[in-house]
């Protein structure tokens, strides 16, 4: 099984971004999260990016990678008419999930840590005070592992969509709908009851906060994952 | 008819597909014996693609069963697709990859160690032609390049049985012949079972051994084209000349040894029930008038056989 993976993975390096148009569509995508979670923001929130969570908006930038790359490596398999002779093949369907899958959240997993290294460099050279600011160990991997699971989430919400859109362009607008409107509706919900809620959770420190909220997204993951891969099987995707 | 213990490549039984309230395949049964290559024919919509797709167990039937290789579709269909190469609908191929890459890939699939895959692919690729394109992106290849690609693929593996659906198909005269041509070389060669789905007659009759005929999901005929030509026709004589009249063709449909007679231009087409001395038939036409210029003796062609088939069926 491992082995079938990593050959999805090779597969999967080569020939994502080669589409026609694509590699240039996905870097200018790109650019712009790039140079606010890596420039813009650490510019303008100085040590505190280094020294709270603030560094957490880096996510950003893998949550985009993921957004563009799952349509075009599932979807995209359709659209080419490349699906059915590889589900003709020996690969398990497991084996084409997770190989797809890992390179996308891989390359999102990659940028997250070079957004942290670049932030870290922007803060050190705008904020500079004459000593060199680093992360602490709990911000690391409290940033790393929201960009882990977040990025498994979009994945998994990738997957079912680019299964029902006809087109990789279908698949990408509609799962960036999908990813940008609870945020949206929730960041709502919270200035609409700011003050309730800074009432029951006011003296809570604030690594609890990000704990439980990690919390309930690695159980939205976990059930956005196995309903993709139940999804994910030949007899259904032949008929598709 | 039961699943006998035969060396056959593929056996079907009574197997049926329904999409909803379409019945893509309605109780066919087939044998397809082992190191030929075995041609499926029917018309657009008539439940080629579907079968396929069934025998490699990418589908489960609704009734009925098959064992391709030995192995039941349902329960063991990853036994089958480890064993067997495929060219489906589409070519399938990854038109952003070279050449070389496509097959790199399916031969990492196929688990084949490094060496060999390399060897294979160079011998594949020499075989058809392709090998100083290697590097090229596919998308840049001709229809015919790209087809004999993906048979090269479909063979990368060695399987003993390869699925071949409509591989000529949208390809220009040209392409088209010399695909076929690597495809009966390649049969000889590497002596695997070929099951090769067309609506191609002349394809068909070049490189099949056995034939099925199937229409809306059923059969309606199996066997060598020669014993399905016995068995839907008897012999035919082209007769060229002119004064072809209506009394000269009655005549012709009055002798018991006429099964039908054909006319266009100056051109006579009569086929016979059993075969015959054709003397006395053109004599017959010579006394009513008929100049007759020339006489060929053929048999019908698969195409004639494949629409004689249909017509019965309707």
């Amino acid at each position: 099984m491992i082995a079938d993976i990593r050959t999805v993975m090779w597969k999967e390096r080569k020939s994502l971004f080669r589409q026609q148009g694509s590699r240039v569509r996905i870097l200018l995508t790109l650019l712009i999260p790039m140079i606010m979670v890596a420039i813009w923001f650490p510019w303008q929130m100085g040590t505190d990016w280094v020294e709270g969570y603030e560094s957490l908006f880096s996510v950003l930038a893998p949550m985009m990678m993921v957004l563009l790359t799952v349509p075009d490596s599932f979807a995209g398999e359709r659209e080419r008419h490349t699906l059915s002779t590889l589900l003709a093949s020996r690969l398990p369907d497991r084996a084409i999930f997770f190989g797809k899958l890992a390179v996308s959240i891989g390359l999102g997993f990659g940028m997250m840590i070079i957004v942290l290294l670049l932030s870290l460099v922007t803060v050190n050279i705008v904020h500079w005070d004459g000593h060199v600011m680093l992360y602490s160990y709990r911000v690391v991997l409290v940033d790393l592992a929201f960009s882990l699971i977040l990025s498994v989430l979009i994945a998994s919400a990738g997957v079912l969509i680019s299964l029902r859109a006809s087109t990789v362009q279908d698949a990408q607008q509609m799962l960036g709908a999908a990813v940008m409107v609870p945020p949206m509706v929730i960041g709502v919900v919270l200035l609409a009851l700011h003050e309730q809620i800074a009432g029951v959770w006011g003296d809570l420190d604030i690594i609890y906060v990000v704990l439980i909220v990690m919390a309930v997204l690695v159980v939205a993951c976990a059930g956005l994952l196995a309903a993709a891969m139940a999804r994910f099987q030949r007899a259904r995707l032949i008929l598709s | 008819m039961g699943l006998a213990v035969t060396d056959a490549a593929i056996r079907i039984d009574n197997l049926t597909r329904d999409f909803g309230s379409v019945r893509a395949l309605n109780g066919l049964s087939l044998e397809v014996p082992s190191g030929i290559v075995f041609g499926f024919l029917g018309p657009n919509g008539s439940g080629k693609t579907t079968t396929i797709h069934l025998l490699l167990g990418l589908l489960e039937p609704t009734n009925g069963r098959a064992e391709v290789l030995g192995f039941d579709t349902v329960k063991q269909g990853d036994a089958i697709r480890a064993r067997t190469g495929a060219l489906l609908e589409h070519a399938g191929l990854y038109e952003q990859l070279s050449a070389e890459a496509n097959l790199e890939f399916y031969g990492r699939i196929h688990r084949l160690p490094a060496g060999e895959r390399q060897s294979r692919i160079k011998e594949l690729l020499t075989q058809f032609g392709l090998w100083e394109r290697r590097q090229d992106r596919v998308v840049k290849w001709s229809r015919g390049m790209k087809q004999k690609l993906a048979i090269a693929r479909a063979l990368l593996h060695r399987p003993s049985l390869v699925f071949l659906d409509e591989p000529t198909a949208g390809l220009d005269v040209v392409a088209a012949t010399a695909v076929r041509e690597d495809l009966a070389a390649l049969a000889a060669s590497e002596g695997v079972t070929i099951f090769l789905t067309t609506h191609n007659m002349a394809e068909a009759e070049k490189l099949c051994r056995r034939v099925a005929v199937i229409r809306q999901g059923k059969l309606l005929a199996v066997g060598h084209p020669d014993e399905l030509r016995k068995r839907t026709s008897g012999p035919r004589v082209e007769i060229i000349g002119r004064g072809f009249s209506q009394d000269a063709l009655n005549l012709l449909r009055g002798r018991p040894e006429v099964a039908a007679v054909e006319s266009q231009d100056n051109r006579l087409s009569v086929y016979l029930r059993v075969p015959v001395g054709v003397a006395p038939l053109i004599s017959l036409l010579v006394g009513a008038g008929v100049e007759v210029e020339e006489i060929i003796k053929d048999k019908a062609s698969l195409e004639e056989i494949f629409l004689m088939l249909m017509e019965e069926e309707t």
